[in-house]
């Protein structure tokens, strides 16, 4: 569904992802792992079409999007969740939520329809509506900008540390909701430093270090793979 | 009491025009984080564009939406022209691909113009006072107000209220994260440049009719007063433009009122003297507005 090849990112002379290839499959969730610095946002940042690729392909549902803009992105179906919790603070959450399904704004009944949905998955964001976006927990926060990129109604969605600097009982929320989108058939990405939540929940995962996949396979190899630890405090 | 009411019906239709100059300004400057200094220029281009229709002998509404229509194509043209090309660029480049651009229209006056003032068609309602409450007052004053508030209503109706105009206050706080839901950036920034121009073009009818004539420079002093009143206000924020111009307004009208004739001469050197003073005391303005942001 979504073939990454030979993918490099640079920043300047920073190599920042240095040519990973993976592919993801309908319906899988899989996890992407790696310690600060290992090149997991850069990935995540290219595929949205937010950085441009210094070389190899991304390919989604057979069409090429390496050189797509963001919007081209997100019209093909890919939605991303930037690990920078970006929502916008001035605007309220039904707001930010509306502004979601800007590529869809032609269909208001879809969107409502879509919005009941996501409204008993996220409770809270249906009872702050009308608050402003920067005035809500960092928890909700993260959960408005989830149910925003679903708005767009995405068949891919790239998730960048959902649960970076949450405490422990939202982290569990948030994975639950997670698991619940995947039961539902969306193809997740999903960039954790959490790793045995994310392996608990993933598919299959990959593990970068210094902008290269250096172990992959399901979520039981990575798990059993003993130098894992290693990898993941960048040792 | 006639006093009273001259004085606010002066600050008001004053301060409803810097509140428009200074929202076109801060409109691009929201979304871009650019200074547009050819701004100025399309309240020049409204006003030979009402010249230039004088001739033609259509009804002066017609002119004036004329008018109107080419400052939201010269608007866009800044876009294209000024912006677009060097946007991924420096900050330094695209302020002087505007000022340039801000050039080329003032020079572009003067010479298939003329450098001397050209009469601009008014309709006789301009000309025309009224008294209120014992206070006489150009009709044009009253008109300035009501046009005001209209437009002042009318953008902040778009910017709250529809689709495009919470896209725009979206990309002016987190420009990526927009396009990321596929808000598309050169739309929004073209429709902020055509707001921009819409608002300069109506500007500029009633400001040149304050005055009757328009000459290459005449953008200048808009210009100007929108920039400190956004710089007042605070940079970023739409209520904050709208604020700072009515401020200046005040200030500025009751140094008409109060100063001697003999200190009226220094009347902007008071006006900026009091900007400083509030920019001491408020260093990011009055008004804070988002506190992220980027260019493309
Ligand atoms: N905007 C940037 N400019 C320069 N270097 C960057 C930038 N963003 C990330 N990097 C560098 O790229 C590398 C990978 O970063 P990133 O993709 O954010 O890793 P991760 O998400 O795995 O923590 C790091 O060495 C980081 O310092
Ligand atoms: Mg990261």
């Amino acid at each position: 569904m979504l073939d990454i090849a030979d993918l490099s990112v640079s920043y300047g002379a920073i190599r920042a992802v240095r040519g990973i290839s993976f592919t993801l499959r309908a319906g899988e969730l899989v996890s992407l792992l790696g310690a600060n610095g290992a090149g997991k946002s850069s990935t995540i940042k290219c595929i949205a079409g937010a950085l441009k690729a210094s070389g190899g392909s991304i390919t989604l549902e057979g069409k090429a999007i390496t050189s797509a803009s963001p919007e081209q992105v997100v019209r093909a179906g890919l939605a991303t969740v930037p690990e920078t919790r970006d929502v916008f603070p001035d605007l309220t959450v039904a707001e930010n939520l509306m502004l979601g399904a800007y590529i869809h704004r032609r269909d208001p009944a879809g969107n409502r329809e879509n919005l009941e949905k996501l409204n008993a998955l996220f409770p809270r964001l249906a009872e702050r509506s009308s608050q402003p976006a920067g005035t809500l927990s960092g928890g909700e926060q993260q959960m408005l900008v989830i149910a925003r990129a679903l708005m767009s109604r995405p068949r891919i969605l790239l998730l960048d540390e959902p649960s970076l600097g949450l405490a422990p009982s939202i982290v569990e929320r948030i994975f639950e909701m997670i698991e619940t989108l995947k039961k539902s058939g969306l193809t997740i990405l999903l960039v954790e430093q959490n790793v045995n939540q994310a392996l608990a929940v993933a598919d299959r995962a990959f593990v970068m270090r210094l902008g290269a996949i250096v172990a992959s396979g399901t979520a039981e190899e990575i798990r059993s793979t003993s130098d894992l630890s290693a990898h993941y405090l960048g040792g | 009491m006639a006093f009273a009411i001259q004085f606010v019906i002066d600050v008001l239709s004053l301060g409803g025009a810097y509140a428009l100059m200074a929202l076109g300004l801060v409109i691009i400057y929201g979304i871009l984080r650019l200074v547009n200094f050819a701004y100025g220029e399309l309240i020049m281009v409204a006003g030979y564009t009402m010249f230039l229709a004088s001739g033609s002998g259509l009804p002066w509404i017609v002119m004036a939406v004329l008018a109107v229509g080419m400052a939201i194509v010269f608007g866009i043209l800044t876009d294209y022209v000024a912006f677009r090309p060097v946007r991924a660029k420096s900050v330094t480049a695209v302020l002087i691909t505007s000022f340039a651009f801000s050039n080329l229209l003032q020079n572009a006056a003067l010479l298939f113009i003329s450098p001397r003032p050209r009469n601009v068609p008014l309709p006789d309602i301009f000309s025309q006072t009224v008294s209120i409450g014992g206070a006489i007052t150009p009709v044009r004053n009253l008109i300035t107000i009501a046009a005001s508030i209209l437009l002042l209503a009318g953008v902040a109706f778009l910017m709250r209220r529809t689709t495009l105009g919470i896209a725009m206050r979206a990309a002016a706080t987190n420009f990526t994260m927009a396009r990321m839901l596929g808000v598309p950036a050169n739309l929004i920034i073209s429709s902020a440049f055509a707001l921009s121009g819409f608002l300069a073009g109506v500007v500029g009818i009633l400001w040149i009719g304050r005055i009757g004539t328009v000459v290459p420079g005449v953008g200048l002093e808009p210009l100007l007063v929108a920039f400190i009143a956004t710089v007042i206000g605070g940079m970023r924020s739409l209520p904050g433009a709208v604020v700072g111009g009515f401020l200046l307004a005040l200030i500025d009208t009751t140094l008409n009122y109060t100063l001697s004739q003999d200190l009226l001469k220094f009347r902007d050197a008071f006006t900026f003297s009091l900007v400083i003073l509030i920019l001491l005391w408020r260093p990011e303005g009055l008004i804070r507005g988002p506190a992220s942001g980027q260019r493309t």
